[in-house]
């Protein structure tokens, strides 16, 4: 690598810290315990690598160079502060004097990449609202900017720094430590993980708010932040289902949205859009987890997902398959909207008074009765039955509590097809 | 997911209510309103707020022949009217409806509450689900 641009350099100084920023964040947090304080130092010791590392070359050890530099930072901090934090301040300049002598091998000594799991499980914390966890997860694990994330959820930029700083603030007051969780807290840490790079996902998928290239960033981060989680722990088949969940729906993106930004249902997709490399990954990611005997709800989605993007034709599509795999997802959650899911595939196997008839059942569900989306799997089902005149009610119910405009628009579209057609 | 709180008022003689106030009044009230605004920001909730000029220069607008405004108004005799409007972005509805009883009790006369009307409406950018 003896002639790489300036440019290029900078590109890869950028990726490389992109990758390392949380795992020196979780090692520094770790022995600090001010999420705060951590995440400043960490800040100053990025900026001094991006202000060095083009010209002066990348250190031997990066890692352990961002993490001297932070300890350093956070040493400076505590000594200027006021002379109740003596004690702190002390304790802060031993450990930083520790590692200026320690030897280069930090990853090994400190855990290495443990530090960007206990992160993810911190930022995750039980004790945050969702869009904490979101904007947190996307802050500190994600590295993206306060003024990104803001404009990715189109709020202004002080209301997300606050956010933020409030999540930080819940977690120090929650008083858990930073560490990895013991055998008894796993599964449910794990669970809220994963469950916060799914939101994130699905804004950066599914939202038709704001601008398009920063919510489609949220996808690709929400992606990448998992496959992050799938190399920390390549065993689990949650985290591969997760994955292979993301990339099979992120395949068909370029197909779900029309000329105008309109909403096209997969039925409709022109499949030849659809990404098949990220298919062909996503399918190899789901059956090996599948046929390690493991099972689970992202491996399940992701086991319909890969069923679908497996057809050429919507009229291919394996119905049976997928209505059974929903018979399975149904005994392991009772989630409404699953349920919803099942009703659809019932329809499509068995017909759509079957389908209309699990849903009637499932309006008396407190948690979704009058849920817009009950009605808008009824219209379909009643069009799909030949009752236009039902169909239309039930389009039309839907449109009017959905919250997403491309939605209500389609839903207002598929009404207006079924009209009695007017004098041509 | 978002919200818009609408405040609206009843007229009072010439277009506020506030025209009879004490000063000691106007400023318990202005004063809440700025408290509230506050602890939205600080709550990471705040979107966006604004008040609006009174009624009495409103104007209702609609495109005449080769689409030149055509204006209308003011309307003397409005009963009540759109004071001013809050966005705020939440993690469920009935945080957004706390939010409102709050601006609602806004103190009036005398610090008595004015239990001002909110109107609460979701902004339409829920995320899809997937299709």
């Amino acid at each position: 690598m003896t002639s790489v641009g300036t440019g290029e350099r900078d590109d890869a100084v950028e990726q490389l810290l992109r990758e390392l920023a949380p795992r020196v964040l979780g090692a520094v947090a770790r022995r600090n315990h001010d999420f705060g304080a951590a995440e400043d130092a960490v800040q100053e010791a990025l900026i001094a690598a991006v202000a060095q590392w083009p010209a002066a070359g990348i250190p031997d050890n990066p890692r352990g160079w961002l993490y001297q530099v932070a300890m350093r930072r956070l040493a400076d901090h505590a000594r200027s502060e006021s002379a109740r934090r003596r004690r702190e301040e002390a304790v802060a300049a031993e450990r930083a004097a520790d590692w200026d002598t320690a030897s280069p091998g930090v990853d090994e000594a400190e855990g290495g990449e443990d530090d960007t799991l206990v992160l993810l499980f911190m930022c995750a914390h039980p004790a945050l609202t969702p869009p904490s966890a979101i904007a947190l997860t996307l802050r500190a694990v994600g590295g993206l900017t306060t003024a990104e994330i803001a404009s990715a959820f189109l709020v202004p930029e002080a209301t997300m720094a606050q956010r933020i700083s409030r999540a930080k603030q819940t977690i120090k007051a929650s008083g858990i430590p930073f560490r990895m969780p013991d055998d008894t807290e796993r599964a449910g840490w794990l669970r809220a993980v994963l469950h916060v790079l799914y939101l994130i996902f699905n804004e950066g998928y599914a939202s038709s708010a704001g601008d398009t290239v920063h919510r489609s960033d949220l996808s690709n981060e929400a992606i990448r932040l998992t496959r992050v989680m799938r190399g920390l722990l390549p065993d689990d088949g949650e985290v591969a289902g997760l994955l292979a969940l993301m990339l099979l729906t992120d395949a068909r993106r370029a197909a779900r949205t029309g000329a105008d930004g309109e909403l096209v249902p997969l039925d409709e997709q022109d499949r030849s859009l659809w990404d098949q490399q990220l298919i062909s990954e996503g399918v190899a990611l789901v059956s090996r987890a599948l046929s390690n005997g493991s099972i689970g709800l992202y491996q399940l989605q992701a086991a319909i997902a890969a069923i679908h993007d497996e057809a050429p034709r919507a009229e291919d599509t394996d119905w049976p398959q997928i209505l059974a795999f929903y018979g399975l997802l149904l005994r392991m959650t009772d989630n409404p909207m699953v349920a919803l899911s099942h009703a659809v595939a019932t329809a499509m196997v068995n017909g759509p008074e079957a389908g209309l008839a699990l849903i009637d059942e499932l309006a008396r569900d407190d948690r979704v009765a009058g849920h817009y989306r009950l009605d808008a799997v009824r219209g379909h089902l009643y069009a799909m039955a030949g009752d236009a005149r039902k169909a239309i009610e039930h389009f039309h119910a839907a449109a009017e509590r959905t919250a997403s405009i491309p939605e209500r628009d389609y839903l207002i579209t598929k009404a207006a097809r079924l009209s009695p057609s007017r004098d041509a | 997911m978002k919200f818009m709180l609408m405040m609206h008022a009843p007229r009072g003689t010439g277009d506020y209510q506030i025209n009879n106030w004490t000063p000691d009044d106007f400023k318990a009230h202005i004063a809440f309103m700025q408290g509230l605004n506050r602890d939205l920001k600080s709550s990471g909730e705040f979107v966006g707020a604004e008040g609006l000029a009174p009624p009495g220069q409103a104007r209702v607008v609609r495109a005449g022949k080769d689409g030149t405004p055509v204006t209308d108004g003011p309307f003397p005799e409005t009963k009540e009217f759109l004071v001013g409007y809050w966005i705020v972005d939440v993690d469920r509805a009935e945080r957004a409806y706390e939010i409102a009883a709050r601006a609602s009790t806004a103190p009036g006369p005398g610090g008595k509450p004015l239990n001002l009307a909110i109107e609460v409406r979701q902004v339409m950018s829920a995320p899809l689900p997937d299709a």
